[in-house]
């Protein structure tokens, strides 16, 4: 995947989700088909930390139902870091990977920075070592 | 009839591809050591010390054993149980 196409009202969601959880980090799933958005899943941060996150795991199991039951994927997995850069730290590409293999598929993380004045949403593919960045294509749909 | 254990795709090279395996009835810490035997690794890469590793959730039926009895929550034949890696990250640096 080189793009993620997020329809605006979706991407203002997460945004917003974001800022109301500042000052902890945020998280939550971007799900759809192909590298298209189509439905955002907040979920709480069992970890209550501005430096790290854990999605709650029963509310991951409710995700992956409903996922199954709509037939979508889990596109992206995305969460804030509240003081820096829209960029995977250490734990996340830690994390993003298990036995050296990606945790999560195929799933693109998206990083919402909010230590600058305007949040900053970035994309990137973590499924070894190497972090490549994948462009986010902000689409307004007639839900916009 | 066993106990079906779904095993994460990361994982499926230590079953030799298998998504499901049997597991044998008793506590999950048990059912874990237990296929340590068939699949020799997986124990290590799900827990450690007799406990599940925190960034890997196990479900019951879809139940996260968390909200049972954690390690010793017993399952039996017919029952499914899930390991999942926990969706996490953030600013520090751990060990799954």
């Amino acid at each position: 995947m080189n793009q993620l196409i997020i329809p605006k009202h979706i991407y203002d969601e997460m945004i917003a989700h974001c800022r109301a959880g500042y000052p902890d980090e945020a998280c939550g799933i971007l799900a759809g088909s192909g590298n298209e958005i189509t439905k955002i899943y907040r979920m709480a941060n069992s970890e209550s930390s501005p430096v790290s996150y854990m999605m709650d795991p029963s509310e991951q199991a409710a995700v992956n139902r409903d996922l199954r039951a709509n037939s979508l994927a889990m596109i992206s997995i995305f969460h804030s870091h509240p003081s820096s850069a829209a960029y995977p730290s250490q734990k996340d590409r830690e994390l993003a990977l298990w036995d050296g293999e990606p945790a999560h598929g195929d799933a693109v993380y998206v990083i919402v920075s909010l230590c600058e004045e305007q949040p900053v949403a970035k994309a990137f593919s973590i499924k070894s070592e190497e972090i490549r960045a994948i462009e986010i294509a902000v689409k307004q749909t007639p839900a916009d | 009839m066993a106990v079906k254990v779904r095993i994460p795709t990361p994982l499926q090279r230590l079953t030799q591809g298998k998504e499901e395996v049997e597991g044998k009835s008793g506590t999950v810490i048990n059912l874990i050591n237990d296929l340590e035997t068939r699949y020799p690794g997986i124990a290590e890469r799900i827990s450690e010390g007799g406990k599940v590793r925190r960034f890997v959730n196990i479900y019951v039926n879809e139940e996260d054993i968390r909200f049972l009895q954690a390690e010793q929550t017993q399952v039996k034949d017919g029952d499914e149980v899930s390991i999942v890696p926990a969706i996490a990250g953030g600013g520090i640096t751990v060990e799954r």
